[in-house]
């Protein structure tokens, strides 16, 4: 045991000390808060060009009014011009487009975006909304009807999503809870294809530089596979928690100094709208705050080491029948296609129903299950009972694919020079 | 005799192939072995099994005269000769690492590193990555992380393959040194040279068959084979060329060399005792030199194993 506890120790601090496990640890956090910062900055300067736009307004209502130049949209008006002579001047002049609102009898009968370009469905809904209101408003002044009597009527209701328990969550929780089982599933992912290639490329170096047959006379090859897994595993979580706190300091501080600006649009929101924002923010917070965070967190952990392990086991394995990483290629098809296909039914099947068959199946087979149960799992409603089984069915396979990796690992670590192959393999397992 | 190492029976088959067929062989207290074979033999295959790396499939090994066990790998240790260390860690802290694995606790291993990393001039080392050294660098390395732990016996695959002349016998002299102070050496090797210059005992494996063994001198005996060296100044050429051939079946073929002399090689037939032959010689010329040619181990290793197949 101790011998296991020193190569846990080596193989640990092995990894922890490489230059590149400490630059990605400390400079990837950097990119993720940067890469938002620059998203948000992008988009601020792409609004910030101003784009020409021409008004011919042939109501007399003096609907032009409406539009006030800002920094996003420069309003040019035009008087006394015929439609056509309007739509050629625009084109001329190279303006983003043309307003034309219409009238007949003084009663309005048209509005019409004239543009090469495609104009975004918002900035088409806000003229429309505007020009609605005030002619809406006109029609009900012309029918001599009290205007604050009709804002005083007007129901204005938000549908409420609850929970049969009465908890209120927002329309978005849906949302919600995909984009937090999808991240679980997809972080599970990385973290075992990185840690296993890791683990898959720390044995085959042994092997190349021959220090394993020294290493084997000094202990057994099962306790150095235990140890090198686990050691690579205790570095695997310790990336992730500098990650949490790295990045959780630099989004707080880089929201602290940029204030709300680069994350909220602030050019077109009164005040109003922004007070009804804060309430559908306060409800996806609480949404956040109603996905069952510890067992999500408690389940990730479980389901992280369990399908690490796994995963690993077979990298070890991989590791040991090749001699050198080019190797590899032809023994990987059975890590990567249930990676997967696990991401796949979950971004698909569980996406679409958490409790249908396919999910439920994919949740129980032990290469898949980490990464789908934990998708599943934000839904909810899934009884203790599954993930049990789940988990159960998880580390009793582990405990058989160790067996088997630790066979071929016995052997291969101590084979040179021979190209492997699948049969070799199957021979390995029966010495 | 006392014997360190006591193989039985050693039979190892890995599917449909043999790599040891019962192969026993003694190694006596404080010897120096080797142990010979060609490539394939099944050398490393045996020496792997007294690592505890691989276990027989049949036969029993003794170590001091008990059966082996885990606890033995701290009284045992091994150089492949597939050399091999942790290229990118620090040349210390990697022995002690080894050290440790091998059972010493921190402190002491520091202390016998200090001895020894002094005893080699490589103090400068400590702080050094591996890959920053030469081969023989890290040959030096390699020879310490094998014998730091003291162990009672001593198994070189190919020692002195990649080392330089000067530190080749550095190396003999610190091995000769291990031996003085006690410990038996197990030499596994296909250079002969070294052999003969060091091993009392050798075993010769082929074929995953143990084909010879013993006390190199016995073995030598073994080998005589009434092979005698002869110079000959040659008065009477004539005679000599006749009768010699005729007599002895000399080799090389007779060639007669500057100053009449000829140098040639017999086996004197048996039936004919050796001051016969000798005078028989000097009547046909006038004998300088007559020395018995003791085979040297390389003979005897081809010798063994063309027999063999």
């Amino acid at each position: 045991m101790d011998k296991l506890w020193l190569i846990i120790k080596r193989e640990y601090l092995n990894k922890v000390r490489n230059r590149t496990f400490i630059i990605m640890t400390f400079v990837s956090p950097l990119i993720f808060v940067g890469v938002i910062l620059l998203i948000g900055w992008l988009t601020s300067i792409n609004s910030d060009t101003s784009r020409k736009i021409a008004i011919l307004d042939q109501t007399g209502e003096n609907y032009v009014s409406l539009f006030t130049s800002s920094e996003r949209y420069d309003y040019i008006i035009l008087n006394g011009v015929s439609k056509e002579a309007a739509i050629a001047a625009s084109k001329e002049a190279d303006y983003y487009g043309l307003i034309l609102m219409e009238s007949r009898d003084g009663k309005f009968t048209g509005l019409s975006f004239y543009s090469d370009d495609s104009p975004s469905p918002d900035f088409l809904e806000s003229i429309e909304n505007k020009v609605n209101k005030k002619a809406t408003e006109n029609n009900l002044e012309d029918a001599a009807i009290d205007l604050n009597k009709i804002e005083e009527l007007t129901v204005n209701n938000e549908i409420q999503v609850q929970d049969f328990t009465g908890e209120k969550t927002s329309k978005m929780s849906g949302w919600v809870k995909i984009a937090a089982g999808g991240a679980a599933g997809y972080l599970l992912m990385m973290f075992i294809i990185i840690y296993g290639n890791m683990v898959m490329r720390s044995v085959i170096e042994e092997k190349t530089s021959r220090i394993i047959e020294i290493i084997v006379s000094s202990v057994k090859p099962i306790y150095l596979m235990i140890g090198k897994i686990t050691g690579t595993s205790l570095a695997g979580i310790t990336q992730f928690i500098i990650w949490v706190v790295v990045g959780s300091i630099l989004m707080v501080v880089a929201t602290t100094f940029l204030g709300a600006e680069a994350f909220s649009n602030p050019a077109n929101a009164d005040v109003m709208a922004q007070a009804q924002d804060m309430s559908k923010m306060e409800l996806i917070f609480n949404d956040i705050a109603q996905l069952p965070i510890l067992k999500l967190l408690l389940c990730f952990f479980i389901y992280f080491m369990g399908g690490y392990f796994l995963y690993a086991s077979i990298y070890t394995a991989i590791g040991a029948a090749v001699d050198n990483e080019t190797d590899t290629q032809q023994f990987m098809l059975p890590v990567i296609l249930p990676l997967m296909l696990a991401i796949y039914v979950g971004f698909f099947s569980v996406m679409d129903n958490p409790h249908g068959t396919t999910a439920v199946i994919f949740s129980y087979i032990p290469l898949t299950s980490p990464i789908v149960m934990l998708m599943r799992i934000p839904f909810g409603e899934i009884a203790w009972w599954e993930i049990a089984i789940s988990m159960l069915l998880l580390y009793v396979s582990i405990i058989g694919v160790a067996m088997l990796a630790a066979k071929i690992y016995r052997i291969g670590i101590l084979m040179y020079g021979k190209k492997t192959t699948w049969k070799e393999l199957y021979k390995w397992l029966r010495y | 005799m006392d014997n360190a190492l006591e193989v039985q029976g050693i039979t190892k088959v890995y599917g449909d192939y043999t790599a040891l067929n019962d192969v026993s062989i003694s190694v006596p207290k404080g010897s120096i072995y080797g142990l010979l074979g060609p490539n394939g033999a099944g050398k490393t295959s045996l020496i792997r099994i007294i690592n505890q790396i691989t276990m027989p499939d049949e036969g029993i090994i003794l170590l001091n005269g008990e059966q082996l066990q885990p606890k033995h790998i701290e009284d045992i240790g091994y150089m492949p000769e597939e050399r091999g260390l942790y290229k990118s860690m620090k040349v210390g802290e990697q022995c002690i690492y080894l050290a440790r694995l091998k059972g010493l606790s921190k402190v002491q291993a520091k202390e016998r590193l200090d001895y020894w990393f002094e005893r080699f001039g490589i103090e400068g080392w400590w702080n050094k990555k591996l890959q920053e050294l030469s081969k023989g660098m890290a040959q030096k390395v390699q020879f310490i992380v094998t014998v730091m732990h003291e162990p009672s016996l001593l198994i070189f695959d190919e020692p002195f393959s990649g080392f330089d002349p000067v530190n080749a016998n550095l190396i003999k002299d610190e091995i000769l040194k291990l031996r003085d102070d006690g410990a038996t050496i197990i030499f596994s090797t296909h250079r002969m040279e070294s052999v003969e210059e060091m091993c009392d005992h050798i075993a010769l494996i082929d074929k995953s068959n143990l084909v010879l063994q013993g006390k190199l001198s016995d073995v030598k005996e073994q080998y005589r084979d009434r092979n005698y060296a002869v110079s000959l100044i040659c008065n009477n050429n004539d005679a000599a060329f006749q009768q010699i051939p005729i007599e002895f079946n000399p080799h090389p073929i007779l060639l007669l060399g500057l100053d009449n002399t000829l140098d040639f090689q017999i086996k004197i037939p048996v039936g004919i005792d050796v001051p016969s032959a000798l005078s028989r010689i000097n009547q046909l010329g006038e004998l300088t030199h007559f020395s018995e040619v003791i085979p040297s181990v390389n003979d005897i290793f081809i010798q063994t194993v063309q027999q063999n197949g």
